[in-house]
């Protein structure tokens, strides 16, 4: 197997044989499907947990939690990348609303496996994985590119130029 | 994963097709979670069908009138199923709106109308009619051991940790379905070893009155995310009022759902019998620092000492709550410049109007109101800008979602602040 996921691979051959600065680093989590599908996306990261009801408000898929690091900030069509849910038992019903609402994420990647985030997921029916091999809150920051393929329990990340991850930062 | 025949009949459509919808739902959830079967549940607590302003208008033009909320949103169903009678022990938390003084806070007539539509319509299909967000307080008391279905996260962790039932923190669509199956994921909770503490919290502050376990709560909750804390040190078991307060706090500054407290609660004869084989991953000292900065991260959003509201009832309030709120009011009428609204269940405010408790707090110019509350029903008297909250839980909810300032404090500090209109709460 050589999937270029390995963690002795990162910055080596994952590497795309490109000038410095237009320099691009692909690489590949492994870990269990939550919701099948593809779908890809620029990431929105939180080292926090996120709260559903009362944190996130559904219509426009802004994080509200008053001092969640994300306030302000939506996930709508973002692959949004967590730690995990928690707060009230209300959280698949604000997901699911942003579904409805035209402002779900375009898939979920999290770590931290609860009975919310799982149905939260499910009925958002977007692609979700968790369980990864390597923690993605190391490695995926937000602005990066990531493709989630849920079936296969994948997430391709591409990291975000340096040169743009610095005149963001 | 595994399936008895008897469920896998169910999902082939044997039992109609709400049920095979259901189970559809439940079996996607369980694989979602990794669980490898269901487990029977014979008390689930939700909100099935409720029609809430956003799914009532998003529904309006779809076919099959109740039971499409019922479908596409409990169900999460493409097809419209007609809602069947629950199989299961099965109540209704709580709502948007007191059906009653839906006047009071401000909600159109067409809100009460669609809430009693709602509740009919579950009424008919065998749900009990709490309209609580404290189930345990009005009847609704599991038994050690029993696989329930939950939502609510302050009657979870209640379910958990007080009464030693089992239940994780479920959601609207799950408890829907559960109600229609008798089955919910045998997953996190229901499992003995996923029951035992994680983290040990030594607390060397004594812990009082519900601003106290508040407190304590919110700190835990926020160390321990959605692990199982232990408390040691406790030297006075809480009442059934200060758990509340407790629990309701840890679920949400973080997602706590199980605890133990060392010789008090049910699974929780020793610390050694809290943690089995487990060793704590982390041991957290709570004193009089952790307080104190726990406090001012509660009172963080206010800044404001002039008060123009004061809601108490978060999680809904005990009958000795309102007792309580009466006798500081003393007589007294609440000042000119604030309101009082005072949340609690329909069951306990007829006990309150038969007690006299609702005329007192009446005729001091406040409001007993019932179903809801103000972060439930997003709903707030007319040009609230600074309130007075004895619950930590609605301190975290309330500002974030309504953009006002919020103190936090004891009842005596916020029925004083509704006399007054002004906060002079502290901590002591």
């Amino acid at each position: 197997m050589s999937f270029h996921g390995r963690p002795d691979a990162i910055g080596t051959e994952d590497s795309a044989p490109a000038p410095s600065e237009t320099r691009t680093e692909t690489i590949v989590l492994r870990g269990r499907k939550v919701v099948g599908g593809r779908a890809e996306g620029e990431a929105l990261v939180t080292r926090q947990t996120i709260s559903g009801w009362g944190g996130v408000h559904a219509q426009s898929g802004t994080i509200i939690e008053t001092r969640h690091e994300l306030r302000g900030q939506s996930f709508k069509d973002k692959v949004l990348v967590f730690r995990g849910a928690k707060g009230s038992s209300g959280w698949s019903v604000v997901f699911h609303t942003a579904r409805l609402a035209g402002s779900a994420p375009k898939a979920m990647v999290f770590n931290e496996m609860t009975t919310k985030v799982a149905l939260g997921a499910v009925v958002m029916r977007v692609p979700a994985v968790t369980d990864l091999d390597r923690d993605p809150l190391e490695i995926i920051e937000t602005g990066d590119w990531v493709r989630v393929d849920g079936d296969a329990g994948l997430v391709e990340v591409v990291k975000r130029r340096s040169t743009d991850a610095e005149e963001l930062s | 994963m595994y399936l008895t025949d008897q469920e896998r009949a169910m999902l082939d459509g044997a039992d109609g097709k709400a049920k095979q919808k259901a189970m559809e739902l439940l079996v996607r959830y369980a694989e979602a979670l990794g669980a490898e079967r269901l487990v029977d549940t014979t008390n689930v607590a939700g909100v099935p069908g409720q029609p809430t302003p956003f799914l009532a208008e998003y529904y309006k033009d779809f076919p099959g009138g109740q039971d499409a909320i019922f479908s596409h949103f409990d169900l999460d169903s493409d097809e419209v199923v007609e809602m069947p009678k629950v199989v299961t022990r099965a109540c209704h938390l709580q709502g948007g709106v007191d059906p009653v003084h839906w006047d009071v806070l401000g909600a159109p007539p067409e809100a009460a109308r669609r809430g009693r539509e709602g509740e009919q319509y579950a009424a008919e299909r065998g749900v009990e009619i709490l309209k609580t967000c404290t189930p345990y307080l009005v009847g609704n008391v599991p038994k050690r051991g029993e696989h329930c279905a939950w939502m609510e996260s302050s009657a979870v962790i209640y379910c958990n940790a007080v009464l030693g039932a089992r239940t994780n923190t479920e959601g609207r669509e799950s408890t829907s379905a559960a109600m229609l199956t008798g089955k919910i994921p045998y997953w996190g909770l229901h499992i003995d070893e996923c029951r035992l503490g994680t983290h040990r919290i030594d607390v060397e502050v004594p812990v009082d009155d519900i601003m106290d376990w508040g407190m304590l709560g919110y700190f835990v909750g926020d160390v321990v995310q959605e692990r199982i804390p232990v408390l040691d040190g406790i030297a006075r078991a809480p009442d059934l009022v200060r758990y509340k307060h407790f629990g309701a706090a840890a679920a949400s500054s973080g997602g706590v759902e199980m605890y133990h407290i060392a010789g008090v609660t049910p699974e929780a004869p020793t610390v050694a019998a809290a943690f089995g084989p487990n060793t704590p991953i982390e041991v957290i000292r709570y004193g009089p620092a952790e307080r104190r900065r726990t406090y001012e991260t509660l009172n963080a959003n206010a800044t404001d000492p002039n008060v123009d509201y004061v809601m108490l009832g978060c999680p809904h309030a005990a009958l000795e709550q309102i007792e309580e709120a009466c006798r500081l009011l003393d007589g007294r009428r609440i000042s000119a410049s604030c309101r009082l609204w005072i949340f609690t269940s329909r069951a306990v405010r007829q006990r309150a109007d038969e007690a006299g408790l609702t005329d007192v707090i009446r005729k001091a110019g406040g409001h007993l109101l019932t179903d809801t509350c103000s972060a439930i029903g997003n709903a707030l008297p007319p040009g609230t800008k600074v309130a007075a909250l004895d619950s930590a839980k609605q301190v975290h909810y309330l500002p974030a979602m309504t953009g006002i300032q919020a103190w936090f404090g004891s009842t005596a500090d916020c029925i004083d602040a509704a006399l007054t209109g002004r906060w002079k709460g502290g901590l002591r």
